[in-house]
């Protein structure tokens, strides 16, 4: 880590730049295995890797409170949702032929727009920013704090409303399904979880939850 | 040279703890349990009150054969114990065990970090579960994952109201920040901090999702010999972590008399003594059905929690 750049420059990397772009392969091989496998729960686990190799990428860049919040919100909980849901629709071991919409080459088109736009603009934007590894760490939690609170507090509190609307939402759509048949209270928390975590459903309402959660914590 | 032969030790001792520190544990239980039910224990191994029970047990363990099911996934199913076991041995790291630097390595962010690492390690119970192609594990790892999604929820918000009182997410930081009085002012914040852990842990009375007497030890029933005692290091590993973390969190660590000179001790008796609390309660609490543990994780553990912040939040207003 106290190996950084003196003159930045594309033909002299150190250590942690090439550390940085092997596990950036391996981030990318863990990313086209998740999408390419043909087991589910495989393709789950592969997910792990690759949103494990995304922490330690933050690591390498200092940025030590975006890595542990990655591995707590993604690894720890989005993750574990997902599972649950597979779990729950008895995800076979094995191949599952019938999961392949046979969608492949229109999925790859997207894909593959969606990483040039995202390429272009984040190598447009900082294409001549450097992280100077010698100085202050400029990813600690007092510095990501102070910029989140100072800096960037209108955008923090304007996703906090939209995380709390999606928390209402999912509680209403929840309530709804269970009014009818029964009045059990707490049987309606478990099947709204795992209805959220459902692939076919609101994926989005899991993740949200879980980063409620952790934007209330930041609160 | 001389840094990375510090680091070296440190690691070293990190790893001694870790392996001796769970056994210390788990022979305590057999004994208390033993007492706790008016009988001895295991009395003859070793000879003197069967100190190395233990001992014998891992080589009986190891002497077993490995067998994974035919159906099984056979990857998954034998990386899964190393998933359960190793994010325990990382936590430990972060620990503080006493004043000026005893600990095996200062994270920034340590409180983070550990709560993150912990949950990795249910990754392992889930996999265990889904691998072995057997109905009572794959509904153990379903309940395990519904129990941690229901108790990662307030062990965290009562971890931040300690960030909160201390102002910094560092471990050891918040324990050089503390004063007596925090332990009563965040009283009921260490309730659910100590009760969430409990359940993450599985252990009794939060054990359905291993309930040994319906399902069959859930996620690890189809383990054997070595790969299902790295399953019961880990639970044991897991007591450790938790009373350390606790401890520090909201006991105040290496704080009492003479703390100077013989902090550390402070620090190994409070833990001592919440392990204690933790056979306790196996010995003495019948467990929970899965409902309950719901119920008492969203309607009774969150708004403890959140009513824990909200007082931390008052009081840290008021007194800067």
């Amino acid at each position: 880590m106290n190996v950084a750049a003196a003159h930045p420059g594309f033909l002299s990397p150190t250590g942690v730049e090439i550390t940085f772009v092997l596990v950036g392969l391996a981030t990318l091989g863990a990313a086209v295995l998740t999408v390419t496998t043909r087991q589910l729960v495989h393709a789950a686990l592969w997910l792990v890797v690759a949103l494990g190799g995304l922490a330690v990428e933050y690591l390498l860049l200092t940025a030590e409170f975006i890595a542990w919040v990655q591995v707590l919100i993604y690894v720890g909980s989005v993750v574990v949702l997902l599972l649950f849901g597979l779990m729950l629709t008895k995800a076979p071991i094995g191949r599952s032929p019938d999961a392949d919409s046979e969608n492949r080459p229109v999925a790859l088109a997207v894909a593959v727009v969606a990483a040039a736009a995202l390429v272009w603009v984040v190598v447009d934007a900082f294409r001549t920013t450097w992280i100077n590894l010698h100085g202050a760490v400029q990813g600690s939690s007092r510095a990501t704090g102070e910029s989140l609170f100072r800096h960037w507090v209108l955008p923090f509190e304007a996703l906090s409303v939209l995380l709390l609307a999606a928390l209402v939402g999912a509680i209403v759509l929840s309530r709804r399904e269970t009014a009818e048949p029964a009045q059990t209270a707490e049987p309606a928390q478990t099947t709204g979880s795992a209805g959220a975590a459902r692939p076919g459903g609101g994926t989005g309402t899991g993740p949200t939850r879980a980063a409620g959660a952790a934007g209330k914590e930041r609160d | 040279m001389n840094d990375a032969l510090d680091v070296v030790l440190r690691l070293v001792a990190v790893l001694v703890v870790f392996l001796v520190f769970p056994l210390l544990v788990g022979q305590t239980e057999h004994k208390v349990m033993a007492h706790m039910q008016g009988r001895l224990g295991p009395m003859y191994a070793g000879g003197f009150h069967g100190w190395a029970q233990l001992v014998a047990d891992g080589v009986k363990f190891a002497q077993k054969e490995d067998i994974v099911p035919a159906d099984a996934d056979r990857r998954v199913f034998q990386l899964a114990p190393a998933v359960a076991l190793l994010p325990y041995l990382l936590v430990l790291i972060a620990i503080p065990v006493g004043p000026r630097g005893f600990v095996g390595e200062t994270v920034d962010a340590g409180l983070i970090f550990v709560l993150a690492v912990m949950g990795i390690g249910v990754l392992g119970s889930l996999m265990a579960g889904w691998a072995s192609a057997n109905k009572f594990s794959l509904l153990g790892g379903l309940r395990t994952a519904a129990q941690l999604m229901a108790y990662e929820l307030p062990m965290l918000l009562a971890a931040a109201s300690v960030a909160m009182a201390a102002g910094t997410l560092s471990l050891p930081g918040i324990v050089a920040g503390y004063h007596w009085w925090w332990t009563l002012w965040q009283l009921v914040g260490g309730l659910v901090f100590f009760t969430a852990g409990l359940a993450e842990l599985q252990r009794p009375p939060f054990d359905m999702p291993v309930a040994d007497s319906e399902i069959i030890f859930g996620a690890y029933t189809e383990y054997t010999g070595l790969r299902f005692a790295l399953f019961l290091l880990a639970e044991y590993a897991g007591i450790v972590v938790l009373c350390a973390l606790t401890t520090v969190l909201f006991l105040g660590g290496w704080h009492g008399p003479w703390s100077g000179s013989a902090g550390w001790v402070w620090t190994l008796l409070k833990t001592a003594v919440l392990a204690f609390v933790v056979i306790w309660l196996r010995v003495s609490y019948p467990r929970l059905r899965e409902d309950q543990l719901q119920k008492l994780a969203w309607t009774v553990l969150i708004p403890l929690a959140l009513a824990q912040i909200a007082l931390t939040g008052v009081v840290k207003v008021v007194t800067s």
